[in-house]
C-alpha cells in the first residue's frame, strides 16, 4: 500500500465530507432555522416554504446526503483499491 | 370487539414474538453478546438502530409537544434526524473499522489511557442510566393506561420482558427483538396517522395531506389550524415564539448528542465491514424518517381535530374519549363561566380545558373515532418503543461494567466465561435499579432524558471525531475536553433544572440558550479545551498515529 494513494484518498475523502456537511448546514440551520421567516413568504400550495422546509424537507435532505455518501465512498473506494493494486503491479512486476 | 381486547391481543402477541425471537438468537459468546457476532445484516441493522433510536418520548411525547410549539417544535424533527448525517459520515465507518465492542474501548484505545477509557465508561453509564429510567417510566404509564393495571405491575412486567430477552440474547437477541420491535411500532404510527389523512385531507399520504385542502372545504389544512389558533388567542401555529439563537442551539445540541449516544454508535460494531456501516446508517436514516415525516403531520391534523372537537362544545354531550381521559388527569375541565360549554382559549384567565402534550398520538385515534383496532395498535407500538431503547441502553450498561471496566481494567484475567457471566449480571442489577427508579419517579426524570443528549453531545461526540480527525490530538486533549464540556453542561442543567428552576427564564440564561440547548456550548468547549491543552503536551505515541491511519482507509485495502 503506497502513502501518497492514501493520502490522496483521505483528501478526497474529507473534499466530500465537507461538502456533503455544508448542504447539511445550509438547509437545516440557514434555510430552517435563521431564514425560515424570509423563506415563509413564498407559498406552495398549502405550505410555507419555510415551514416546509424545516418540517419536512430538511429530513428528506438528510436522507439524500447519506445516499449521495454511500454512493461516491463505493466510487472513492474502488479507485482507491485500483490504485493501491497498481502501485504494487509497479512495483513487483516492472522487471516481467 | 373492545378496545380492550384488541388491546390484550395486540400486546401478548407482540411479547409472545419478541420472547420467541429471544429464545431463538441465544448468545454463547461475548462477542456475540456484545455486538452480535459481527454478522447483523445492513438491512436488519438499520431496523434495529430505529428502533433503538426511537424511544417512549419520540412515539408517545414528541407529536404532542410539536402539537403545542407548532413551528418550533422543529428542533426535535431536525435534531434527531440531523444527527443521523454527522454519524454517517463521521463516526460509523472509521469506528466500524476499528472494530472493536465499545465506546469507551475506542476513546481507551485511541488516547492510549486507562483514564480515558474510566472517564468515557462513567460519561457512558450516566448518560445511559438518565435514559432508560424514562423508558421503564414511559412502558409502566403505558401498561397502567391501557392493561388497568397499576404502575408497579406495569414496570413489573416491562422489567421481566427486557430481562428476558437481554440477558438471555445480548446484543443478537436485542438487535433481532428491535426489528421486530422497528416493524410493530412503526405499523401502530402509520395507520391511524393515515386513517386521518384520508379523513380530513382525502389524501392516503399524510406527507401529503399536511399540505392539501381540507375535504370540509375549509382550505388548506394548515391555513385553516393558523386561523383557529389565532382565533381563540394561541400561538399562530406555523410562525415561531422562542429566540433564532435557542431554536439554533436547540437543534445542534439534538444532532450532536445523537451522534454521540452510546447505544446508537454501538449498533454500527455490529455489521460486517465498513461499507455496511455506511448503508446501516443510510437504512436507519430512511426507516427514522418514515415516522419522523409523519409525526409533524399528525401533530397538524390532531391539533386541528382537537380544537375542532372541543371549542364551544357543551361539556354534558362530549364523547366516551374525554371522560376517559379526565379520569387520567391528562385532560382537565373547569367551567369557570358556568355556561356549560368548554371554552378552549390562547387566554389563561378565561381557558377552561387543559390538555397533556402527552395523549395526543395516544388519544388521537379515539378522537378521530378510527375502529377500536386502530385505537389498541398504538398500545403495542408504544411498548414496542418503550422497550427497545431500553434494552439497547441496558446492553451499554453492560457492556460499560463487564468489558471496560472489568476485562480492560480491573481485572484483565477473567475468562471468557466469567466476562460473560458480569455482563448479565450487570444487566440484572441495571434492569432492577431502572425498573426502581421507573415505579418511584423523581418529578424531574421525564426532563432529564431529554439532557443525556446535551451530556452525550459535550463529552463524547468532539472525543470521538477529534480521535479520527485530529492525528495530533493526544490524551490530555481529549480528557480535559471531555470532563470540561461534561461538568459544564451538566452543571448548567442541574442548576436550572434542578437546583433553582423558578430561575430558569430567558432573561438569566447564558446568551438567551435554554438548558436544552446548552450541550452545543457544551460542545464548543470541549474543542476549545482539547485543542489548546493538546498544543501544550507530547504528539500521542507513533502506534496511535498509526492506529488513526489505520482506521481511516477501508478496510479491503
Amino acid at each position: 500500500m503506497s502513502s501518497t494513494s492514501a493520502n490522496s484518498y483521505w483528501k478526497a475523502n474529507i473534499k466530500l465530507v465537507l461538502s456533503l456537511l455544508s448542504v447539511w448546514f445550509l438547509i437545516s440551520f440557514v434555510c430552517g432555522i435563521l431564514l425560515v421567516d424570509v423563506l415563509d413568504n413564498i407559498r406552495l400550495k398549502g405550505f410555507k416554504l419555510g415551514f416546509w422546509i424545516a418540517q419536512q424537507g430538511s429530513i428528506l435532505t438528510f436522507i439524500a446526503l447519506i445516499l449521495i455518501y454511500i454512493r461516491a465512498m463505493d466510487k472513492l473506494d474502488s479507485q482507491y483499491k485500483q490504485a493501491a493494486s497498481n502501485d504494487t503491479q509497479n512495483t513487483v512486476g516492472e522487471s516481467q | 370487539m373492545s378496545v380492550q381486547l384488541w388491546t390484550y391481543l395486540f400486546v401478548f402477541l407482540s411479547f409472545g414474538l419478541y420472547i420467541g425471537i429471544a429464545i431463538w438468537s441465544r448468545a454463547g459468546s461475548t462477542k456475540e453478546f456484545y455486538v452480535a457476532g459481527g454478522g447483523v445484516h445492513p438491512v436488519a441493522n438499520g431496523m434495529a438502530t430505529a428502533a433503538d433510536w426511537m424511544s417512549a418520548a419520540s412515539f408517545i411525547s414528541m407529536t404532542g409537544l410539536i402539537s403545542f410549539l407548532g413551528r418550533d417544535g422543529t428542533f426535535y424533527l431536525m435534531g434527531w434526524t440531523g444527527g443521523y448525517v454527522l454519524l454517517a459520515l463521521l463516526l460509523a465507518p472509521y469506528l466500524r473499522k476499528f472494530g472493536k465492542f465499545t465506546v469507551p474501548d475506542f476513546i481507551g484505545d485511541r488516547y492510549y489511557s486507562q483514564t480515558a477509557r474510566l472517564v468515557a465508561v462513567f460519561c457512558a453509564i450516566v448518560i445511559s442510566f438518565i435514559y432508560v429510567c424514562g423508558q421503564m417510566q414511559g412502558a409502566g404509564i403505558v401498561f397502567s393506561r391501557f392493561l388497568e393495571v397499576d404502575v408497579t405491575t406495569g414496570v413489573i412486567i416491562g422489567m421481566a420482558i427486557v430481562f428476558f430477552y437481554a440477558v438471555l440474547g445480548g446484543m443478537k437477541g436485542i438487535t433481532y427483538t428491535q426489528v421486530a420491535q422497528y416493524c410493530v411500532l412503526i405499523f401502530a404510527f402509520m395507520v391511524p396517522a393515515i386513517f386521518i389523512s384520508i379523513m380530513m385531507t382525502g389524501q392516503v399520504i399524510p406527507q401529503i395531506g399536511f399540505g392539501s385542502e381540507l375535504v370540509d372545504g375549509s382550505g388548506y389544512l394548515l391555513d385553516r389550524l393558523d386561523g383557529l389558533s389565532q382565533e381563540l388567542g394561541f400561538a399562530t401555529y406555523t410562525e415561531g415564539q422562542r429566540s433564532t439563537q435557542d431554536v439554533f442551539f436547540i437543534t445542534a445540541a439534538l444532532m450532536f448528542g445523537t451522534a454521540g449516544l452510546p447505544h446508537v454508535i454501538i449498533r454500527f460494531f455490529t455489521v460486517p465491514n465498513v461499507r455496511d456501516a455506511r448503508i446501516s446508517a443510510g437504512y436507519a436514516m430512511i426507516f427514522i424518517a418514515i415516522l419522523y415525516t409523519t409525526a409533524p403531520t399528525v401533530a397538524a391534523f390532531a391539533r386541528t381535530n382537537l380544537i375542532d372537537s372541543v371549542s364551544e362544545a357543551e361539556y354534558s354531550a362530549m364523547p366516551d374519549w374525554f371522560g376517559k381521559w379526565e379520569t387520567t388527569n391528562l385532560i382537565s375541565f373547569d367551567d369557570k363561566n358556568n355556561d356549560g360549554k368548554i371554552q378552549y382559549l390562547g387566554d389563561t384567565e378565561r381557558n377552561e380545558l387543559t390538555v397533556s402534550a402527552d395523549i395526543m398520538v395516544m388519544a388521537n385515534p379515539e378522537i378521530a373515532g378510527l375502529p377500536n383496532w386502530v385505537v389498541a395498535l398504538v398500545t403495542a407500538g408504544a411498548l414496542a418503543a418503550a422497550l427497545s431503547t431500553a434494552a439497547g441502553l441496558l446492553l451499554v450498561i453492560s457492556t460499560s461494567v463487564a468489558h471496560d471496566m472489568l476485562k480492560r481494567t480491573f481485572m484483565p484475567s477473567i475468562t471468557e466465561k466469567q466476562e460473560l457471566l458480569s455482563a448479565r449480571l450487570s444487566i440484572f442489577i441495571a434492569v432492577l435499579i431502572a425498573g426502581y427508579v421507573g415505579m418511584n419517579p423523581p418529578a424531574y426524570v421525564a426532563q432529564v432524558v431529554a439532557f443525556a443528549f446535551g451530556l452525550a453531545a459535550a463529552s463524547f461526540f468532539p472525543a470521538i471525531v477529534l480521535g479520527i480527525f485530529q492525528k495530533k490530538m493526544n490524551k490530555q486533549g481529549a480528557i480535559s475536553g471531555m470532563a470540561a464540556g461534561f461538568i459544564f453542561t451538566a452543571s448548567y442543567i442541574i442548576y436550572f433544572k434542578l437546583i433553582n428552576p423558578e430561575a430558569s427564564t430567558a432573561d438569566n440564561w447564558l446568551f438567551g440558550i435554554s438548558p436544552e440547548g446548552i450541550g452545543t456550548l457544551g460542545t464548543i468547549i470541549n474543542v476549545g479545551f482539547a485543542c489548546t491543552i493538546a498544543k501544550f503536551a507530547p504528539d500521542p505515541p507513533d502506534d496511535v498515529q498509526e492506529l488513526v491511519e489505520n482506521i481511516r482507509l477501508p478496510s479491503e485495502a
